[in-house]
């Protein structure tokens, strides 16, 4: 789904937009009402009266016009002066671009990832509720509670509109990246409803990526998740049947896959490679990278996966690594040794009943020879996921195991 | 990720209630739907009749069959559910204990992902 581009261009002038209100007026939370306001007008407008000559002064003057008016409404209520003080607008607006500066308040560490993930949408994606709504499939009045809530937390912590120093600043970007990282895996992982729109996210989280690389295109990290957003996405067209099937990367169809994107994916990686210091994004981008070079999955350089998963399991140490290590360790050295690397998650009670440990391990015993044990585990993961198209897959491969009646 | 909690009632145990039990059930209820929506963490909430209002429908022949009563032969019915969209399956835990229903023995809070969604949400 290709968005008109005036839409394109209001999602791209928001979070300037919003900078700029917040300069002026401070109280980033009426802002942003004002702000989607002045988005939803120019949705109604631009569409029959064309994009204005100037989109953004557009913008900003709705924008101001809408938080006086409710700045005055809120003064009327509470009977207080006329707001006199504020009713100047904006003359000239300095265009600075406080995209990250935005980032970091809607990805603020006092709100749950559902709430920041909203809010990023909304304030920075430009957004409407509505659609937000619709991409997580709630309604818009629970996805609208769950942006005024936020803000008020925003707003409660006391953060000022500017980017934090030193440390701090290392550890919100991190932040930032994972809620940016979650949205993509949102779009990626389409587990119900209307595939159409959750798409849409994988592909505004990628633009959001964007705009942060642009800006700090120093960051390995930042690169190594925008490469890897890039790669996971260039396999989107192969990765499911027509019905709508999961299609396992080793059966994908790889002339299915995105060359162009790959390519840029590439780039990025070896750029993120090349840099001082190595983080998990870096490391995952380059799996990927590798899966991308292989033009058949037998072709796949399964020692490197290996290795590089090895090596996340080091600086990142979490069972869904040591899961995926078992799946290349099994290619380099036979399905046993890969059990036997799965067996020492048992003990993790973050994977008791997981149904990705149980898929694995059916997958290494079917290649073991032990069809009776693999088919136990595919129906007992298909049991245990939430997603459809997982366990349509997990009982297409349960049935081809089904012991013949006694 | 989104959570069907379901309300397992059961007539006897709200029938031997006293008034002021029964209000603080309805004023719980109140307060917990009160929270969701401010939270922007509730999609939708629904309570159903008395189970002896219920139908139970079969096709036999080609013909459909109408049974008055309700389908299981239970002391325990639906007595609705709330629909909720929260961060994990931890927090809809926890929001399942503010329940009043899961304070008092004999009634049942029960907590289940939704695998599958459609249709529209905004009545």
């Amino acid at each position: 789904m290709t968005a008109p581009p005036f839409e394109d261009l209001l999602r791209e002038l928001t979070p300037r937009v919003l900078g700029t209100l917040v300069r002026r007026y401070g109280q980033f939370e009426g802002c942003e009402d004002a702000v989607q306001e002045a988005v939803l007008a120019a949705a109604v407008q631009w569409p029959g009266e064309g994009v204005p000559n100037n989109p953004r002064g557009w913008l900003v003057t709705v924008a101001s016009r809408r938080l006086i008016d409710q700045l005055r409404s809120d003064h009327a209520r509470r009977e207080r002066e006329s707001a006199t003080a504020t009713e100047v607008l904006p003359e000239d607006v300095p265009d600075t671009d406080d995209t990250l500066v935005l980032l970091f308040l809607c990805c603020h560490p006092t709100l749950t990832a559902a709430s920041q993930t909203a809010l990023t949408l909304r304030a920075v994606g430009g957004l409407t509720t509505a659609e937000i709504a619709r991409a997580f499939l709630v309604p818009e009045a629970t996805m609208a509670a769950r942006i005024s809530r936020a803000k008020q937390r925003v707003k409660a912590a006391g953060s000022s509109f500017s980017l934090p120093d030193g440390p701090e600043r290392e550890e919100r970007l991190r932040v930032v990246l994972h809620v940016l990282y979650l949205i993509f895996n949102e779009g990626y992982t389409a587990s119900s409803g209307s595939r159409l729109h959750r798409a849409d996210l994988a592909r505004e989280a990628i633009r959001l990526t964007r705009t942060v690389h642009g800006q700090l295109p120093e960051d390995g990290e930042v690169t190594g998740l925008l490469g890897l957003m890039l790669l996971t996405h260039a396999r989107r067209r192969a990765r499911t049947t027509a019905a709508g099937d999961l299609v396992p990367l080793d059966e994908q169809d790889r002339t299915r896959w995105d060359r162009e994107l790959i390519a840029e994916g590439i780039e990025l990686v070896k750029a993120a490679l090349a840099g001082p210091t190595l983080g998990p994004y870096q490391l995952q981008a380059a799996i990927a990278a590798t899966h991308a070079d292989a033009v058949t999955a037998k072709e796949t350089n399964w020692p490197q996966v290996q290795a590089l998963y090895l090596i996340l399991e080091r600086i990142a140490p979490n069972p869904m690594v040591t899961l995926n290590r078992a799946i290349a360790l099994a290619e380099t050295e036979g399905p046993q040794a890969g059990l036997e690397l799965l067996s020492t998650l048992d003990s993790d009670p973050r994977m008791t009943g997981h149904h990705r440990l149980l898929s694995v391990r059916a997958h290494l015993l079917e290649q073991t020879g032990d069809p009776a044990g693999a088919y136990e585990h595919y129906r007992r993961a298909a049991k245990s996921t939430a997603s459809l198209a997982e366990q349509r897959y997990l009982e297409s491969r349960a049935g081809r195991l089904r012991p013949p009646p006694a | 990720m989104q959570f069907l909690i379901s309300l397992h009632i059961n007539p006897a145990v709200l029938d031997a209630l006293t008034d002021e039990e029964k209000a603080a059930i309805g004023g719980g209820h109140g307060a917990f739907i009160e929270a969701l929506k401010k939270s922007g963490e509730l999609i939708t909430t629904q309570a159903l009749v008395d189970p002896s209002q219920a139908v139970v429908v079969s096709v036999s022949n080609g013909q459909p069959v109408v049974t008055d009563g309700p389908f299981l032969e239970s002391k325990e019915f639906l007595g609705g559910f709330y629909l909720i969209d929260c961060e994990d399956k931890q927090r809809a835990i926890e929001l399942a204990a503010q329940i009043p229903d899961a304070a008092i023995k004999g009634l049942g809070v029960e907590v289940r992902q939704v695998m599958f969604a459609d249709g529209q949400l905004e009545a």
